[in-house]
């Protein structure tokens, strides 16, 4: 790398501090004496994943990525000033563009799914009360409408519904696998989870050994339930077969499908048993290195799991032999700053090492190269957790409820016109009308269902007997995705709902391959030229236009954001929600 | 003296892969373009180059893989034994007429000679996302008397930000900046050139595949419509500033030079310059300016 190149913009004395924070006193170049400079490629590489870090730094402080702060910044890691700017431009949680006019807080209100009516209302208040707002895609909060999130000024971020107590509807349900400790567990302390039975999985597994572990995880039948339902059994084994001296387990928490919340509650109200089962995984792929990356809206989720950290390692569940295994293994967490894409797991790698979070294209897989490049198993929370059941029981007990195809349960995050919005645990093949019951029926008159997020697609009250299974949804031609159930009853415009939903993936593709980048805005251009037309429908060739598009999108773009970014709006015209003449 | 096997050479220690029903011998590393190539099979290409590592970004370069749910590219697609590859299916050809029309929707193609040869090949119809499609509308970046910066013609293939980082240059003085339709190629804070680490190589304006980057004299002439390509004749020779051995493309028009490039296929340059041998040349002649 060439030396670097800086404009004479300086750091303030308070982002100097603020940084040092972040970054401590170690610098990819010392100048331990006049002739001596210690530095290096390898060096430079070695600290690039702190960009991300020191970036949040620099905005709690500023309010913005000031060009003095980026300056300095990129002068400690020795990246390239284009490329950091490359960096903190790409997130919505980073300012750019011009110093804030204002010392305060900035309030993110939600305008996606349920939160959409009410948002308006949220903005016009805080304003009214002199606060400065930003209109934010889904917030993971769509169970307690409308959602809110405020970004701190040199103080922490907030949820303030995150004081509310918390009960989990299916509380005492003996049914439940994954939530058996959901609002009963103390998630701040260690010993409240030994004692519900937490730390036995992984004691069990040190016993087992690893081959019987990906045994009984092939046997589960488990898969991904990000939406991909990619085999788990088959990820670890992998990455236990590949070749590398480091290893690495990521926790993908950056839920960001709208209508998703169940990672947020799980390590908000569970955290303990997402760092067990990264332990687990560890000992079964001999990982020695663990990540967890939480998207940056969520602030408790992110203090609960540092805290649970913290506890295990002192605990000796991590750390250089963690539960008397032998295995080393130890875990960072990384705050995402606002980016859908940096949840397909891809961009996540490039996000956490200090690069755009713009996917890659595969192969390679991350299981032969992830995150640096090195052998990587990556998995959300909900994932995880199910691998504890299956260590305990045994893969035949864990079969013993859901289907042949879709075994176990599965969480689904059930929001909007229903009576008990939030969270619940099924068994797969439970039908979509017996979990609205569950959750008290909807109420209205439902006029469609939105299942798996804006990534997703619309069904219709007719659907109310599908299983749901991955084998069931994907022959009835829609999906579980990250088991988002979103109802609207007749008081919804879904012409609106579905510009809205447009409009987030123009928002929120990354730009890199052109089907998404341009597609994107094309099909927002369409759904605004709908609303325009005052019920007279979508004309045929538009329709035809409509068609063409989500094709390519689906068929040419790198990554599963630009392959579905088409598909709720297409199951809507298709289904005659929208663009019909009314 | 050992043979160095190269990409798309066929060896006996290559894989065959299936394309348009013939089987097709590569070596070892080949992509499924290099196979395409030795089956004689034309492929439009955009953001790849022969001396650029494969950022498959622009989607145009498209293949039907049996057994993939999507479509994968092709340059950058290592080519595995038994592979069976199809290059103008329905599906193909209708990605790549899309591409070609989303980018002809936004951005100016006017000068993206070879993207437009293709845009015919397959009835591309940019012009049926209506007149309120929104398009790059940007002031041309007139920053210095070396090169222009047009964003509206910009399709972001990552070409120069690729020359001016790890694939020739090492000076990192741009990079993608934003994020989806508002994403630019940028400094940083969109400083101007002369105040960024550009070292003014040129190597990103050689790479431009539509003009958005443009030589100074270049667009100059085209300003005033003496832009005249069938007449201009192109000499080579070696640069005469040090002993490297640089090759050197005169572009000539009127007796006078008005650009400068290297040959991709060269050994010593893979198509990249200095300052000096794209930009320092006007000792030869009087300036355009002055004559």
């Amino acid at each position: 790398m060439a030396d670097l190149k800086f404009t004479d913009d300086q750091a303030s004395d308070a982002e100097v501090a603020a940084v040092a924070g972040v970054l401590g006193d170690t610098n990819a170049t010392e100048h331990t004496h006049e002739r001596v400079v210690r530095g290096g490629t390898a060096r430079r590489h070695a600290m690039r994943h702190l960009l991300l870090p020191a970036l949040h730094a620099l905005q709690t402080e500023s309010g913005w990525i000031s060009r003095g702060g980026l300056n300095h910044v990129c002068e400690r890691l020795g990246v390239p000033p284009a490329e950091a700017y490359g960096v903190a431009s790409f997130y919505e949680l980073f300012k750019v563009d011009e110093a804030p006019d204002h010392d305060g807080p900035v309030t993110h209100v939600c305008v996606d799914g349920p939160c959409r009516d009410g948002s308006e209302l949220v903005i016009a208040q805080v304003q009214a009360a002199g606060g400065h707002t930003h209109r934010s895609p889904c917030l993971g909060q769509c169970e307690r409408p409308t959602a809110v999130f405020i970004q701190g000024r040199r103080g922490p971020d907030v949820v303030e519904a995150d004081s509310t107590p918390f009960a989990l509807t299916q509380a005492g349900n003996p049914g439940l696998r994954l939530l058996q400790r959901m609002g009963v567990v103390d998630p701040t302390s260690i010993d409240s989870y030994r004692e519900h039975g937490g730390w036995a999985a992984l004691t069990r597994v040190i016993e087992m050994g690893a081959d019987d572990v990906l045994t009984a995880l092939s046997d589960s039948g488990l898969s991904g339930r990000g939406g991909a339902a990619f085999p788990t059994g088959f990820k670890w084994r992998a990455v236990r077969e590949a070749d590398g001296d480091t290893k690495h387990i990521v926790a993908n928490c950056d839920e960001s499908e709208p209508g998703t919340f169940k990672d947020r509650l799980i390590m908000e109200r569970d955290p303990f048993a997402l760092i067990e089962a990264m332990a687990i995984a560890a000992i079964t792929t001999g990982a020695d290195r663990g990540w967890v990356y939480i998207r940056g809206e969520y602030p408790l989720a992110t203090e609960r799991v540092r805290n649970a950290i913290d506890q295990a390692r002192a605990a000796g569940m991590l750390g250089a032999d963690v539960a008397g295994s032998g295995q080393p293994f130890d875990i960072e967490v990384r705050r995402g700053a606002g980016a859908y894409i940096c949840g397909e797991e891809t961009a996540l790698f490039n996000s956490i090492e200090g690069f755009r979070g713009e996917p890659r294209n595969k192969p390679p897989f991350p299981t032969t190269n992830g995150l640096f490049d090195q052998p990587t198993a990556i998995n959300n929370p909900e994932t995880l957790l199910n691998v504890l059941p299956i260590v305990l029981d045994g893969a035949r007990a864990y079969r013993s409820v859901g289907t042949e195809g879709s075994p176990g349960t599965r969480l689904f995050c059930l929001s909007g016109h229903v009576a008990k919005p939030g969270l619940y645990e099924m068994p797969f093949g439970t039908t979509l009308g017996e979990l609205l019951d569950l959750a008290g029926g909807a109420t209205g008159d439902t006029q469609a269902i939105l299942l798996g997020g804006a990534a997703g697609s619309f069904v219709t009250p007719d659907s109310l007997d599908l299983p749901l299974t991955l084998e069931d949804t994907r022959a009835a031609g829609t999906t579980l995705g990250s088991g988002v159930v979103m109802v609207f009853d007749t008081t919804v415009d879904l012409t609106d709902m579905c510009t809205r939903i447009s409009e987030f993936f123009r928002n929120e593709s990354c730009g890199q391959c052109v089907p998404c980048r341009v597609g994107a805005v094309r099909q927002h251009e369409m759904m605004v030229e709908l609303t325009g037309r005052n019920g007279q429908g979508l004309a045929p060739e538009r329709r035809e236009l409509h068609d063409d598009m989500a094709r390519a999108m689906a068929d040419a773009s790198i990554c599963g954001l630009g392959h579905t970014a088409a598909s709720a709006v297409a199951s809507a015209i298709k289904l005659g929600l929208i663009g019909s003449p009314s | 003296m050992t043979a160095v096997q190269q990409p798309g050479q066929s060896t006996e220690v290559g894989v065959t892969i299936s394309i348009d029903g013939r089987d097709i011998s590569v070596g070892e590393g080949a992509t499924v373009l290099d196979a395409c190539k030795a089956a004689g099979i034309d492929t439009p290409t955009l953001c790849y180059s022969d001396n650029l590592t494969p950022v498959n970004v622009c989607r145009v370069c498209v293949v039907e893989l049996e057994g993939s749910r999507t479509l994968i590219p092709s340059c950058s697609r290592p080519a595995e034994e038994g592979m069976v590859v199809h290059t103008d299916s329905e599906r193909v050809r209708h990605s790549r007429k899309m591409v070609i029309e989303f980018l002809g929707s936004g951005v100016d193609l006017s000068q993206a000679d070879d993207l437009n040869t293709w845009a015919d090949h397959y009835g591309a119809e940019p012009d049926r996302y209506g007149p309120k499609a929104e398009r790059i509308d940007e002031e041309v970046k007139i920053q210095d008397d070396l090169y222009i910066r047009d964003y509206d013609k910009c399709v972001l293939c990552y070409k120069c930000v690729e020359a001016c980082g790890d694939d020739a240059q090492h000076t990192f003085a741009i990079a993608i900046s934003g994020r989806g339709f508002e994403a630019r190629i940028s400094t940083e804070f969109d400083i101007a050139l002369p105040d960024s680490a550009c070292v003014y190589c040129g190597n990103c304006v050689a790479v431009c595949p539509t003009n958005a980057l443009q030589f100074k004299t270049e667009w100059d002439l085209r300003e005033a419509a003496q832009w005249k390509p069938e007449e201009q004749t192109v000499t080579t020779t070696v640069c005469s500033y040090c002993g490297v051995g640089c090759n050197l493309e005169m572009h000539v028009q009127d007796n006078t030079i008005v650009k400068v490039t290297s040959p991709n296929d060269h050994d010593v340059t893979s198509g990249n310059l200095c300052i000096k041998g794209r930009f320092g040349w006007q000792y030869v002649q009087p300036s355009i300016e002055k004559r």
